[in-house]
């Protein structure tokens, strides 16, 4: 990939290094120090505090390190039932809704990238343009109708939902995936007397792995990120996922009136810890699948 | 959700390509019921889950539809009046746009910076951009606990920094408590989180832009504030297009930051928090969803907008 911009065009000159080249390049790197430093400064926070005994954590000044260590607050985290529940639900929802939307997703696409009939279109543009329309609108209507089908605080009503949600992701970067891929393999199929679906399954879905993976993740992070539904959706805390457990961490203690600072931040970490390892071992399908949408444009 | 749903642009342009490829297909068109059956579960998906819904938000917006209460009486445009002479709702909007504006513009300047940065060669640039994607995948419920805890008024390290350390503010401030700071504090929460993701957005256009274009600057004499404002900022548009839009989309419809700082406070409910609490707290439908029908309205707006405005920067070009 090409990288030259304009800040490494004089790298291209041959010249003698002058002493206001290297300035910009100490204030070159002090830029790159200070972007870290943005953006990991409030997870070392959130770190810090997670390894504080209480009383050190409302305590003025400020410690910028820790005096006194402890792990008293992972212990109450895995401790805590809701909060282990919550995880238990968060996978769960994330992982039925994002198998789910692969296989719904995927079989759609391929219809829209590879076949020809009335309505194709239309088809298209409809799951398309969900991507553009806001849950919230939907929400009331939503409601009344998981109440009605006996749905609502249930883990089904947020694998369903989630599912919707996710499809007009999943169908712009599977049907542009299975676009790209070449017909060959399909006609041989074909010739080989393999039906439409058995061609689809046993051929394109194996190939189109990487795609598929992609496109997995994203909706995943989705699926765990998401609190608005979980929120109005989900009444018992049996059911609450990681988000409303952590937003309602501490509140059904004693103590309400002060928030478990501690205990939030060991959860924070305890949840962060796996997301982060996932992104950073997949970084590269994850920018891949954020920026196929918009570089296209 | 934070999976970030494809572009106005790329809709109409998924949809151009597909016309193309329409004519080149004959030997398909007898396999069309294949193809509807493939497209049968996510089709029934989206009429059960959304379509339907939608339409019955549309006609419940002319009901007074509570819940508990098993009569609702067809009201006309009433819940309409009420929308327009509520003074929540305005209060809502402005929140909701305010909030859009300060963020949107933040996360783009802050993010073209980034970008620049990232798209140089130097050492330790693959761990700048590996970085960059934490923010991105925390949930917003804990980035907006995290923040909440530095703003603290009394142990917040904000305040220790600008007080003690800097020595920038007289006395501790309470930063989300007050009507002056509020805004302005939870829109931080959502530039930190936010703009390494625009930042890789226009990382991507900026890897586009052929490296000769440079060169050529380069030949020609152009100097690096020169290049960047007629070389790279206009190529860079489409990008920064798309990004805006995606951001501007997702900020209107703002909740989980706002819902953890403040839950329902009444200077601080942006136009979903006013739904949800209508909807699910007071278990007003019919109003509820009028207040839905008009958060879509404006939304449909700001497409219309980006349409038009995409429309006029692909003709320039």
């Amino acid at each position: 990939m090409s990288v030259a911009t304009a800040g490494s065009i004089p790298q291209t000159r041959r010249r003698p290094v002058k002493p206001g080249k290297v300035v910009g390049r100490v204030l070159f790197y002090l830029l790159v120090v200070l972007i870290l430093a943005y953006i990991l400064f409030p997870f070392y926070w959130a770190a810090r505090t997670s390894f504080m005994p209480d009383s050190d954590i409302y305590l003025t000044p400020v410690q910028y390190w820790p005096k006194n260590f402890t792990v008293q607050h992972y212990i109450n985290a895995f401790s805590e039932t809701t909060f282990l529940r919550a995880i238990l639900n968060s996978a769960l929802v994330g992982v039925a809704a994002t198998v789910l939307s692969v296989l719904f997703g995927a079989s759609a696409s391929y219809a829209l990238a590879r076949f020809n009939f009335l309505g194709r279109n239309v088809a298209l543009y409809l799951i398309l343009a969900m991507s553009m329309f806001p849950g919230i609108s939907i929400l009331g209507a939503l409601y009344t109708v998981l109440q009605k089908v006996h749905l609502y605080n249930t883990l089904y009503a947020l694998i369903i939902v989630y599912l919707t949600f996710s499809l007009p992701l999943m169908v712009w970067i599977m049907q542009s995936f299975f676009r790209g891929m070449p017909r060959d393999l399909e006609e041989a199929a074909y010739v080989d007397g393999a039906s439409q679906f058995q061609t689809f399954w046993r051929i394109m879905m194996p190939l189109a792995a990487p795609g598929l993976a992609t496109a997995g993740i994203l909706t995943l992070m989705g699926c765990w990120q998401e609190f608005l539904f979980a929120l109005s959706f989900e009444l018992s805390s049996s059911h609450w996922t990681v988000p409303l457990a952590i937003a309602n961490t501490g509140a059904n203690q004693a103590s309400a009136f002060q928030i478990p600072w501690g205990d939030q931040m060991a959860e924070t970490l305890v949840v962060m810890l796996p997301l982060i390892a996932v992104v950073l071992l997949l970084q590269r399908r994850i920018i891949s699948g954020l920026t196929a949408g918009a570089v296209k444009g | 959700m934070s999976a970030r749903p494809p572009a106005p642009a790329a809709v109409a342009e998924g949809a151009r390509v597909a016309g193309r490829q329409r004519r080149a297909r004959s030997l398909e068109s007898t396999n069309a019921r294949f193809a509807y059956l493939m497209l049968v579960p996510s089709l029934l998906c989206l009429a059960l889950v959304a379509f339907y819904p939608m339409v019955n938000t549309i006609l419940t917006s002319f009901t007074d539809t509570t819940f508990g209460q098993a009569n609702s009486n067809f009201v006309g445009l009433k819940n309409y009046v009420t929308l327009v002479q509520d003074p929540t709702f305005r209060s809502a909007i402005g929140v909701s746009v305010r909030f859009t504006v300060i963020t949107v513009v933040f996360e783009f300047l802050l993010g073209l910076i980034v970008a620049l940065v990232v798209n140089t060669a130097f050492r330790g640039r693959g761990a700048v951009r590996a970085a960059m994607l934490i923010p991105w995948a925390l949930i917003t419920v804990i980035s907006a606990a995290m923040w909440k805890l530095m703003y603290n008024q009394i142990y917040g390290v904000f305040n220790d920094l600008l007080v003690n350390k800097l020595h920038v503010l007289a006395i501790n401030q309470d930063f989300l408590g007050s009507r002056a700071t509020a805004l302005p504090a939870v829109a931080a929460i959502d530039i930190w989180k936010t703009t390494p993701f625009i930042a890789l957005l226009l990382l991507a256009g900026l890897q586009l832009i052929p490296g000769d274009v440079y060169e050529a600057a380069d030949v020609d004499g152009a100097g690096k504030i020169r290049t960047f404002f007629s070389i790279t900022l206009p190529l860079l548009m489409p990008s920064i297009l798309v990004a805006v839009v995606i951001r501007a989309l997702d900020a209107l419809r703002v909740f989980d930051v706002f819902y953890v700082l403040f839950g329902q406070r009444p200077d601080t409910t942006t136009m979903s928090i006013l739904v949800q609490e209508q909807i699910i707290y007071f278990g007003k439908v019919g109003y509820g969803s009028a207040v839905s029908v008009g958060i879509l309205a404006i939304i449909a707006v700001f497409i219309v907008i980006y349409m038009l405005m995409s429309r006029w920067s692909a003709a320039r070009s």
